[in-house]
């Protein structure tokens, strides 16, 4: 046994059971002290893009270079995503909990000097409730926050991801240690299964029964069994096990080690795109912590339970989130899918059983196993528990991730959470399931947020991207979006959806150009249904539903654009021409400093036109107007 | 030979009977058997029920990529479509192999094979025999014949035991050729891929295969 009181001081230690985890986490909270001021910098991809890193570096060299030490001595953390990515970079004092945003460089030393020496609050940097007007200082008080029920995420944002003391004071192992100690992988699997927990990465297929079909091949075929987390996530605007990842890595790997304990597996594979290099640097990192402190490797806990795992590198194909196709992915194979009338919990990895789950799925095992299933089924609704992570994007004024109760109205998420539609108006409609999901009008707003309602809706719920759309944006060039980024990503293996869906794309481009038909559209959906029966795995098979819902709720809009050669959104460039209003224009200029074909005309304070023949319709006069004279007809 | 209760029991010598299962199904509303491990296209091939197919062949396992042999499998009011050349038959289950949803698959596989590979002649008896004659898609390649149907890489690795041919690239830009674009000269020339081809294109694909290689690969060791 090692020595506790200097394990601190010791650097790694092996921890050798549930009380020497727990001993081990009291010696980590002693030695906080809860009035130390904490600043805290969110260094999520979003805050990074947007300089968080800059900040807290000047953060760091603003506190070296000051007295400051002297009167109080904070200190400076950076995390995974906060999921506020709108209002980066985020800087958060704690443990007042002062919330301040779009943070420059230029105002940290404002900050040290007045929030954290004399506890002032400096009103220029935080948030500013768009609705109301108010500025906010906390932030749960922030209505982004204040509607959101943060399980999964709850660790993110306060902890520092490549510090493993961090995550286990925050109750991190809690439930591993819990369950080698006093439970059976029997009372583990139980347990998944009462919690109801469906797995998040789209389908939305029960974890429980998963497990549980695949003890009942593990009885037939023996072991190996392997246990797999999919972090391919390749959504457009889908950015939730991104963050899970990077924020709190231990989650995902405390999940994964559960499952492998009640199911016996000794060996995973977190399978993780090349396109998350901080994912795989902040896994990597958890990985080698945890081997450290006897959390993951041999003899876990000295339980004589013994599980390893180790990080397979998509290389970019959106395919490979597919089941099959992240098999042979990861046997080393090109990433093809394969068909699947045998199921993977049957014959999986190297045709041994193998469960494969979402990252969100994994990370919410621990809570499960450590609360309860019962405690986890009484959230959300009764055939979908638990919370749901979101990625909200596009036209909203709150972009980033949140997390809800599911069966939640859309609406609530949009609009309470979301903020709305940048200017007001009524949100056009909200995109669900990345590419292979649909688009719910407004009319349907009131659909409760969970798998069985948004199905029912002809979408569906799929890893959780929300793209909201407003009346600028048009359904046909949506559906063309996500056909062309599918027919790019399709393997190409099975002819429907290798052939199908760039001629689905061939008939929008059609639309687009205003040579659609009536019997296009009808080709379409026939079209549609033959890929959805034909092809050869989900993503072929759901391919089709961005096209099937924008013409089941949208249909006026594709008349439009073939019956009155026009399109309503402004947005397919053969329907629309720009014209300058001579009335709203007072010859200011800029449109034409700014066009880059050089086709707009006209003196100085006299209207200005546009010549139509040679104009090819970016788009750039309209935005530099600052007296919205330019018009799309 | 005697079959009882779904056991078919075969002397194959004076001292020996080999047993093996027999599953028992129904194809078009026919009743069939067929021995365990076979597939629903194996077994209407011996009751002479007509399924098509470019993409498979005996000589090597299935892939089920052409979905052209899709039958519908119906359970009560319940059905989906599946891929006959793969799908192992299971005891009592009902398969359909001429539907309104069979057929909708089907056309639409042929009518934009005919505008995907507008010279193989194959496909457009093919697609005749089956009602399609004409294509509502514009033709990009007048001269393409290859399908990329995978049966001449897959008979190179699996039944001649080299890998001369694969499958390049992903999504629409999927093609046939050498691995790594790069002509091979461990092709022993076998012709195998030619033979397999469904619509002779191989015949021409074959000689980018066998391009002179840059370095061969006996400096490589």
């Amino acid at each position: 046994m090692h020595n506790q009181s200097s394990a601190l001081q010791q650097g790694p230690c092996r921890l050798e059971s549930l009380d020497d985890l727990n001993k081990f986490r009291e010696q980590l909270e002693r030695n906080i002290d809860p009035d130390h001021p904490e600043i805290v910098v969110c260094h999520g991809t979003g805050c990074l893009a947007s300089g968080g890193e800059a900040v807290s570096n000047a953060i760091q060299a603003t506190l070296d270079a000051s007295g400051i030490k002297a009167k109080v001595i904070p200190g400076i953390k950076t995390t995974g995503c906060q999921g506020f990515c709108s209002r980066g970079p985020l800087v958060l004092i704690r443990p007042q909990g002062i919330f301040y945003q779009r943070v420059k460089p230029k105002d940290v030393g404002e900050i040290i000097e007045k929030t954290i020496v004399q506890g002032e609050i400096i009103n220029r940097l935080l948030y500013k409730d768009p609705q109301t007007g108010e500025k906010i200082i906390h932030e749960e008080e922030i209505p982004f926050y204040k509607y959101q029920d943060r399980k999964v995420l709850h660790n993110i944002g306060k902890i520092d991801p490549t510090n493993l003391y961090d995550s286990i004071m925050a109750g991190g192992y809690q439930a591993l240690a819990k369950a080698l100690t006093t439970m059976t992988p029997e009372q583990v699997v139980q347990e998944v299964e009462l919690s109801g927990l469906r797995g998040r990465g789209g389908a939305g297929f029960p974890a429980g029964r998963k497990w549980r079909s695949a003890l009942l091949a593990i009885e037939k075929k023996g072991r190996p069994v392997y246990v797999v987390v999919n972090g391919d996530e390749g959504d457009p605007g889908a950015f939730m096990d991104r963050t899970i990842m990077e924020g709190d890595p231990h989650a995902v790997l405390e999940g994964l080690i559960l499952g492998a304990y009640a199911l016996g597996a000794t060996e995973g594979f977190l399978y993780v795109r090349a396109e998350y290099p901080l994912a795989i640097k902040h896994l990597g990192i958890a990985m080698e912590q945890a081997r450290a402190h006897g959390l993951l490797g041999k003899n876990i806990l000295n339980s004589g339970f013994s599980f390893d795992v180790r990080i397979n590198r998509g290389a970019g194909a959106f395919v490979c989130g597919e089941s099959t196709a992240l098999f042979t992915s990861i046997e080393g194979k090109p990433g093809n899918p394969k068909p699947k009338y045998v199921r993977s919990v049957e014959e999986g990895l190297w045709g041994r059983p193998t469960v494969l789950n979402n990252v969100e799925t994994w990370a919410n095992i621990p809570l499960i196993i450590d609360k309860g299933g019962d405690w986890y089924k009484k959230i959300g609704v009764s055939h979908s528990t638990g919370t749901k992570v979101f990625s909200l994007v596009g036209k909203v004024n709150n972009v980033g991730l949140v997390e809800v109760p599911m069966g939640l109205p859309l609406s609530d998420i949009v609009e309470k959470i979301g903020g709305g539609v940048p200017g007001g108006a009524p949100f056009k409609a909200v995109q669900t399931g990345g590419p292979s999901g649909g688009c719910i009008p407004y009319s349907l707003k009131d659909t409760a947020v969970d798998f069985d309602s948004l199905t029912e809706a002809g979408s569906m719920m799929g890893s959780g991207a929300m793209i909201v759309m407003d009346d600028t944006d048009c359904v046909v060039d949506l559906a063309r979006y996500f056909l062309r980024f599918l027919e790019e990503e399709s393997c190409g293996k099975c002819m429907p959806c290798r052939f199908g869906l760039s001629r689905m794309r061939e008939i929008l481009d059609g639309f687009s150009e205003g040579r659609g038909t009536q019997a296009d559209i009808d080709d379409l959906i026939s079209l549609s249904k033959a890929i959805q029966d034909g092809a050869l795995c989900a993503l072929g098979s759901s391919a089709p539903n961005p096209v099937l819902t924008t013409i089941r709720y949208f249909k006026e809009e594709y008349l439009a654009h073939l019956e009155d050669q026009n399109c309503p959104a402004g947005v397919c460039k053969a329907l629309i021409t720009f014209q300058i209003d001579p009335e709203a224009c007072n010859g200011c200029t800029s449109c034409a400093r700014k066009c880059p074909v050089g086709c707009i005309s006209g003196g100085k304070k006299e209207p200005h036109t546009i010549s139509a023949d040679e104009c090819i319709k970016c788009g750039i006069c309209k935005e530099s107007c600052k007296f919205d004279a330019v018009r799309i007809i | 030979m005697r079959y009882l209760q779904g056991i078919l029991q075969i002397r194959c010598c004076p001292d020996h009977i080999r047993e093996i299962a027999v599953i028992e199904f129904k194809i078009n509303d026919k009743e069939v058997k067929a021995r365990e491990g076979w597939t629903i296209l194996e077994t209407a091939k011996e009751y002479g029920i007509d399924i098509p197919t470019l993409c498979h062949h005996p000589a090597v396992a299935p892939t089920g990529s052409c979905r052209l042999c899709m039958v519908e499998l119906r359970e009560g009011d319940w059905s989906k479509l599946v891929a006959s050349c793969i799908y192992p038959v299971k005891k009592g289950i009902t398969i359909y192999t001429e539907t309104p949803k069979v057929h909708n698959v089907r056309r639409w596989i042929l009518e934009m094979l005919l505008a995907s590979c507008p010279a193989s002649e194959e496909i457009r008896e093919l697609a005749q025999k089956h009602g399609v004659i004409s294509t509502r898609f514009s033709v990009h390649d007048p001269n393409q014949k290859c399908l990329i149907c995978g049966l001449c890489q897959r008979v190179c690795e699996e039944v001649v035991g080299l890998s001369a041919i694969a499958v390049l690239d992903r999504g629409v830009h999927k093609k046939v050729g050498a691995p790594f674009l790069r002509p091979t000269d461990i092709c022993v020339g076998c012709g195998s891929c030619v033979t397999i081809c469904p619509t002779d294109a191989m015949q021409e694909i074959f000689d980018t295969v066998r391009g002179k290689p840059e370095l061969p690969l006996s400096q490589l060791a």
